[in-house]
């Protein structure tokens, strides 16, 4: 016993960040992107208040972030490339790695051990150990020119430890399997469409989808079924219609999907579009505010949120899903880039860049609540994503 | 004794050049550099290292005009998601910032 206390009197004072650690679930904890300050905020969701501050990030202009399995490290995927591992309870970078010249974002393996990132430049996806960040993986995409491959997009997770991106320069969907991680088996799927610029996946790993910029409509791949290969869906949509110029690129991370209905931004067109899941066929388009970028249900479904392009991401509007009518239009300031919904829905965290602050809004009342100073904030993430397929 | 001509030319070119270099005010141009960075930037980068959209760091853009820049700027490019900005800026803005991203912007 008295040898324990020995060594540790002496092993103290060298585990100073061990003792600053903090002794909590992290459940109800999240983070939120800096972008310009390449830093990130360590949020407790209950408290409402800032844990930690985590600087050295790199440029975190559209940085995504997923978790690990226990929910106690997030991994950022930042602009440059760089890969960053971040301890929440600590408030530590635990390890950085700059992994491609540019990046788009990045997906956690179903089992927790993978992560993969998905680049621009030079275009590809890389994988990733989730415990060390060594490279298991490089993925190199279609050449486009002797130097570079096709951009690679809307990448995600899905089950059977796969992950699924697109190809924007190339049209087209891969299906990567990584059963065995020194041996990744890819589909390609080739013609798919004209530049798709993102996609998502439903909550139960079934539906992909990639939204076209190039084109009309959205390519669909049925994961339970792959041997039907990609079939497109909506593509009357828009047909002979003048589009207009989309300042910001929509994003169809995330799915909003209400009883049998999904919503998604429209591209060129101020409206969301309705879809019913299954027969995929269009069941109504809502006229909204502007070029609609995030599209996001409220986890019960029974509220749709939208925020909005430049010139016009000032405002935020909300629509009732059963009437698809606006039944709030908010104007927390400019820049409104992002919005989480706490994993119940009774409140949502909006990201307001030009004001530097996230504001929160009751979903019941549709009445803001509080706001919390964060230096240009973008992404909001909170742990919930730990337990969720496509997060 | 003056050949006015050449004082008709003089003044044209002064009036040219007065156009190329009319500035935007500083409070303008302070709005301008915010609109690059995280407008622009939400499709060419932040620090305009590229993303969906191309890099636009000087030496990329050293075999382009400022005209041709000042064009793709209101006009926009079709076939691509690069879309026209003459709803937000005027030429002479449109031309700043071309003159900008060709000297190169501090990130």
């Amino acid at each position: 016993m008295k040898l324990l206390l020995l060594s540790l009197l002496i092993l103290l004072p060298f585990s100073q960040a061990v003792a600053e650690c903090l002794t909590r679930g992290t459940g109800d904890l999240g983070i939120i992107i800096e972008r310009a300050a390449g830093s990130l905020k360590v949020i407790d969701r209950s408290a409402k208040r800032e844990l930690f501050q985590v600087k050295g990030l790199g440029d975190l202009s559209h940085a995504s972030a997923v978790y690990s399995r226990d929910a106690r490290y997030a991994y950022i995927f930042g602009r440059d490339g760089g890969l960053s591992k971040v301890d929440l309870l600590c408030g530590l970078l635990v390890k950085r790695v700059v992994q491609g010249g540019n990046s788009i974002g990045g997906a956690i393996s179903q089992d927790g051990q993978l992560i993969a990132v998905s680049n621009y430049e030079p275009g590809g996806v890389k994988i990733f150990s989730a415990e060390t960040l060594d490279l298991v993986a490089d993925i190199p995409a279609t050449p486009i020119s002797s130097k570079k491959g096709s951009k690679t997009v809307g990448l995600v997770d899905a089950t059977d430890q796969k992950f699924v991106f697109s190809l924007f320069d190339t049209g087209e969907i891969w299906v990567v399997n990584m059963l065995t991680p020194s041996k990744p088996v890819i589909k390609k799927y080739t013609n798919i469409g004209k530049q798709p610029y993102d996609a998502l996946i439903s909550p139960d790993g079934r539906w992909y989808i990639s939204g076209l910029f190039g084109e009309d409509g959205l390519a669909m791949l049925d994961l339970w079924h792959p041997e039907k290969g990609v079939r497109r869906i909506m593509d009357h949509y828009g047909k002979g219609k003048q589009k207009l110029p989309v300042y910001k690129m929509p994003h169809l991370e995330g799915w909003a999907m209400a009883g049998k209905n999904a919503f998604l931004p429209a591209v060129g067109h101020h409206e969301v579009l309705v879809v019913e899941q299954d027969s995929w066929q269009e069941q109504g388009r809502i006229k909204v505010h502007g070029q609609p970028v995030f599209v996001i249900a409220r986890p019960d479904g029974r509220q749709v949120w939208v925020n909005f392009a430049f010139p016009n991401n000032d405002v935020i509007q909300v629509i009732d899903t059963e009437s698809l009518t606006i039944i709030k239009t908010l104007k927390p300031g400019k820049g409104a880039l992002h919005m989480e919904f706490s994993p119940r829905g009774e409140e949502v965290w909006i990201s307001v860049r030009d004001r530097d602050q996230v504001q929160i809004y009751d979903t019941r009342t549709l009445e803001q609540t509080g706001s919390l100073p964060v230096d240009k904030p973008s992404g909001i993430f909170f742990t919930s994503r730990a337990h969720q397929l496509g997060l | 004794m003056f050949d006015i001509r050449l004082i008709t030319a003089g003044i044209c070119c002064a009036l040219i050049s007065l156009n190329l270099y009319a500035a935007p005010d500083i409070e303008r141009q302070v709005e301008l550099t915010h609109l690059l960075k995280h407008d622009c930037g939400s499709c060419h980068g932040m620090r305009l290292e590229g993303g969906l959209g191309p890099a636009l760091k000087p030496e990329r853009l050293a075999s382009y005009s400022v005209e041709a820049l000042t064009t793709t700027i209101l006009h926009g490019r079709t076939g691509t998601p690069m879309p026209p900005w003459s709803p937000f800026l005027s030429e002479q803005e449109a031309q700043w910032v071309a003159a900008l991203l060709k000297r190169g912007v501090a990130p």
